[in-house]
């Protein structure tokens, strides 16, 4: 066990690109945490999707000896942390775990909307934070103007902040030493009863779920009986230990310190972030605030293009769902897709990483049916539906009114694309709240529904402000609107896949861009194909695609017959990645491409 | 029995010869061919006569009825080379009276030159490849030829063959139906009895495709234009007494190439040189035959083990209906479908037949299943739902 007053605790708070993961690295590097030649980039991001796309979806910590100028040795616990609105909860719990931050600012960027949002929950988190700015060897930093935006735009005092480059490790000696002379050392009571907290856990084919955690008060060792307090599971404990980051054995893990455990635990379901972890003979009264059950709040159906592969993506969906107890599934059935699954995620982010988990690491080709949020359908006899997927809309005779989730959003972007992004947000039903400027960028903040923003929004955002714009976003409750179920209907019949719920004055609008895009994504067939959009039984939007005129092989003579056969054999594969409606087939790409809107 | 020897009969066999090289490759052919500095032609004389033997030791009792030099080149031939090929095929197989020895030839000054000795050498038809009858679309062709070259290549070869086909490619660059059809016009002009008339589509590994991705190639025809220039070639060759056969050939009845109607109509052909193709039946079994694509492999594999083919695959019984069926619709006449059934009755999606003749794409009378006028340029998708 270490005294507290060697203990520094802390986070990294960057927007993504801004070097977090390239700083952890040098952090590890220079202190011979781990061996040169074990080192690889974003050592902490163990996923692929983690480094390819170059965020942290799971937390980790690391645990790095620092012998500083004072000449004592510290242990710094540096936790890497989700990144993204969708694990926003995630975040605060990893933010809680420790005492301070770094802020890391781009020098050529300046400060982005989610270095914000994840600044602000330091900021609760009552957290000292060290301003770091990075990438200062660029010609384009601008460190003297970065450090006022943080002064103006976060309200902390930046003056001492420290220059670095991750990249070259410029500066790196500074930071550590700023961890320890600038950050509080942790505080606990070694004789309390234990207190710690559950910062996350992943599961792990070997020894089962590894839990994170942070002792808050008393010690827990090896072999001790722990209590869940929330899930109220019970576990003896197999494996306590620290990330080094590679794990290593630890007797025991006093106040202020981090580490991992292991006790038999089958399922990460059974692990709920932000729970508290105590003795199961000699509990804490109370125990740790601020715990809360995860929520998805977009859904969206998943079906297996090839509907021999149900089984497999049943299994797929529940080993996915034993690691991540946010993400929800229950069978679905489309009329269209066949079987399928509805599944309910944190947010869009959340949705692409467990569809790419599932096609990549399970080798399931998916149709993704369009996002949804959750409606509040209040029924005329005063009972209220929760509405998860737009196929299941109840008869409007017995509905009395819809209402939508809202969210805040916040969106950070150069003055020069200002305008672009007002009229984005307008045409997605926003409502201005706020709209303040830090130096020459713009921060405005709008009341949108979440139905507009859950599909392209960010896509469209980035277009069309190049990328410069940031964007991050809360929920902040259900308001009514009029909303309508519009239907889509291929040949005349409808196409329950292709449902959505819309706004009704925008309904003609998007049923139209619907079955425009419609006719440019659905092949020609050897008939004409009536497209159309429907409110009920009514007609609102109407494309045909005409029938197709010329699909035939100009030259095939006898070295072609080998070459064409096959070629037939690949058009038979290459039919699976159709889906039949009645007569018409339809791509599979299509069920997404068709809801995506250029304005 | 009386008549000449059908080409499809059972002890009928056509022979492909392969010619892989060219001057040039242009930039839309994706067939085997290449382009080389020097071509040792006693080599090459070696080593067909070789695969000659073989193939006709290996196949004993056939009678050819057709012979077709394709390319490449074959053009570009020595005529001494041709003749010695024509001469070593008349001792190694029994030869119909009516044999039909066709060669491609391309209109330069110097293949012109040879017309007369590739007929004293044996060749009865010639198929030229015009491609364009104007300098322009020529040279976006890549064609070493000029327009005027063409013709005087046509006069020629009329003077020296009995029979005599040419090519054209349409739907090319910056073409409308219009223009398509006062060419089409001044070719018929010429009263030819065969034509063959290729839609220019875009083919996988050639330079037209890459220049195609990089938005290269502008002015191509799209789908219904092209489909026009379809619908336009197939009436004015038929008010001319040139109906398509198949298609993408036209013939006065009677002058048919009947060694491409082999592979059409489902007979044997045996294939030699690199990267030629047969379709051999031995004990009831149709097989699939291949030879190395790669000149210099091919005449080594011939040196060397005495064989350039590398592969012999028997096709099985749903294979073989399958390529009757693709091929066969591509004619006219169509196929029967009771000998469809005969090979395999599975093969044909029933449902898909009856939705196609709703549709009024496929044709039924009595055996025979036919494409539609409007069925035929949509055969690929045809076949895709047929055969599914």
């Amino acid at each position: 066990m270490t005294e507290l007053s060697r203990i520094r605790n802390f986070s990294i708070v960057a927007h993504i690109d801004h070097g977090k993961s390239t700083l952890a690295d040098r952090l590890i590097q220079l202190t011979g945490t781990v061996a040169e030649r074990d080192m690889q980039d974003q050592i902490l991001d163990a996923m692929d999707i983690e480094r390819e796309r170059g965020i942290t979806i799971k937390a980790n910590t690391v645990r790095i000896e620092y012998p500083a100028r004072d000449g004592h040795t510290y242990i710094l616990n540096l936790i890497d942390t989700p990144g993204h609105v969708d694990f926003a909860y995630e975040v605060s719990r990893s933010m809680q775990a420790v005492e301070g931050s770094l802020l890391v600012v781009d020098a050529s960027q300046g400060v982005e909307a989610q270095t914000l949002a994840n600044v602000y929950q330091a900021i609760d988190a009552d957290h000292e934070i060290v301003p770091v700015l990075n990438k200062i060897d660029l010609p384009a930093a601008e460190p003297a103007r970065v450090r006022e935006q943080i002064e103006d735009v976060i309200g902390i005092d930046a003056s001492d902040a420290v220059e670095i480059s991750a990249k070259t490790g410029l500066g790196i000696p500074d930071v550590l030493e700023a961890i320890v002379t600038r950050l509080p050392a942790p505080k606990g009571d070694r004789d309390a009863p234990l207190k710690a907290m559950l910062v996350d856990s992943y599961y792990d084919p070997y020894l089962g779920v590894v839990v994170l955690i942070r002792v808050i008060d008393g010690v827990i060792r090896k072999g001790d009986r722990i209590r869940m307090m929330k899930t109220g599971g019970t576990y003896g404990i197999d494996r306590l230990g620290v990330f080094t980051p590679k794990m290593k054995d630890i007797a025991e893990l006093g106040p202020g310190e981090m580490g991992f455990l292991t006790a038999s635990i089958k399922q990460v379901r059974d692990t709920r972030v932000g729970d508290t972890i105590t003795h199961e003979k000699k509990p804490t009264a109370t125990p740790l605030p601020g715990f809360k059950p995860s929520q998805p709040v977009v859904f969206c159906g998943l079906f297996p293009v090839d509907a021999n592969d149900f089984e497999d993506m049943r299994d797929a969906i529940e080993k996915l769902a034993l690691n991540d107890a946010s993400f929800t599934s229950e069978m679905e059935t489309s009329a269209a897709l066949g079987f399928g699954f509805r599944c309910g995620f944190l947010g869009l982010l959340h949705l692409e990483v467990i569809r790419d988990r599932l096609e990549r690491e399970y080798d399931i080709d998916l149709i993704t049916t369009a996002p949804s949020v959750i409606y509040h359908i209040y029924m005329r006899d005063g009972s209220m539906i929760e509405l998860h997927n737009p196929a299941d809309m109840p008869d409007l005779t017995h509905v009395d009114h819809l209402e939508e989730p809202r969210i805040k959003a916040t969106i950070l972007v150069p003055d020069e694309y200002l305008g672009d992004v007002l009229k984005l947000c307008q045409d997605r039903r926003g409502i201005q709240l706020d709209l303040t400027y830090a130096g020459s960028r713009a921060m405005v903040v709008y009341d949108l529904p979440l139905n507009e923003v859950v599909f392209d929004f960010y896509d469209r955002l980035k277009s069309v402000t190049k990328g410069y714009a940031s964007f991050d976003y809360q929920m902040i409750g259900y308001r009514q609107d009029h909303l309508v179920k519009m239907q889509i209907l291929v040949n005349d019949e409808p196409v329950d896949a292709l449902s959505t719920m819309v706004h009704r004055d925008r309904a003609e609008a998007r049923g139209r861009a619907m079955c425009e895009k419609l006719k440019e994504l659905i092949p020609r067939h050897m008939f004409k194909i009536p497209i159309q959009a429907a409110i009920g039984g009514r007609i609102i939007a109407r494309e045909t695609l005409a029938a197709l005129r010329k699909d035939v092989t100009a030259k095939c003579y006898g070295g072609d017959a080998t070459r064409k056969r096959k070629l037939l054999e690949k058009q038979k594969a290459g039919k699976k990645k159709m889906r039949q409606f009645g007569k018409v087939e339809i791509p599979q790409s299509a069920f997404i491409s068709a809801l995506k809107m250029d304005g | 029995m009386t008549g000449p020897l059908r080409d499809t009969a059972a002890s009928a066999l056509g022979l492909y010869i392969h010619w892989p090289f060219c001057q040039a490759k242009c930039p839309y052919c994706d067939f085997n061919s290449h382009v080389a500095a020097r071509i040792d032609m006693e080599r090459w004389k070696i080593a067909y006569l070789s695969e000659i033997e073989r193939v006709f030791s290996e196949n004993p009792g056939r009678i050819l009825t057709t012979v077709f030099f394709g390319g490449g080149t074959p053009s570009l031939m020595d005529p001494d080379l041709v003749a010695e090929i024509l001469s070593a095929l008349q001792t190694a197989a029994p030869q119909a009276n009516d044999v039909e020895i066709t060669l491609e030839a391309n209109p330069s000054s110097v293949e012109i030159g040879r017309f007369r000795a590739f007929r004293e050498a044996g060749v009865n038809r010639v198929s030229l490849g015009l491609q364009a009858l104007n300098d322009d679309d020529l040279r976006r062709l890549g064609r070493m030829h000029s327009a005027a070259e063409g013709l005087q290549a046509l006069t020629t070869a009329r003077a020296v063959f009995d029979r005599v086909s040419f090519d054209l490619i349409y739907a090319r660059q910056h073409q409308t139906p219009d223009d398509w059809a006062a060419e089409l016009h001044r070719a018929l002009a010429f009263e030819p009895d065969h034509l063959s008339l290729y839609q220019l589509t875009i083919e996988p590994g050639t330079v037209f495709q890459r220049r195609f991705d990089q938005n290269q190639l502008p002015g191509l025809p799209a789908e219904d234009p092209a489909a026009d220039m379809f619908d336009l070639t197939q009436r004015i060759c038929e008010a001319a007494g040139l109906p398509a056969y198949e298609v993408s050939n036209h013939a006065r009845p009677g002058a048919e190439s009947r060694h491409n109607l082999i592979y059409w109509r489902g007979g044997d052909y045996a294939g030699i040189g690199p990267g030629a193709h047969g379709r051999l039946t031995r004990d009831g079994i149709r097989h699939a035959t291949e030879t190395e694509r790669i000149p210099e492999a091919w005449l080594s594999s011939v040196e060397t083990r005495g064989s350039g083919e590398t592969s012999i695959t028997g096709l099985s019984r749903r294979e073989e209906a399958e390529e009757r069926v693709m091929m066969g619709l591509r004619l006219a006449e169509g196929i029967s479908l009771s000998d469809i059934i005969a090979i395999d009755e599975t093969e044909i999606d029933h449902a898909a037949l009856a939705e196609m003749q709703a549709l009024g794409l496929l044709h039924i009378d009595g055996d025979r299943m036919t494409t539609t006028p409007r069925g035929r340029p949509l055969l690929n998708a045809i076949l895709a739902k047929l055969l599914a």
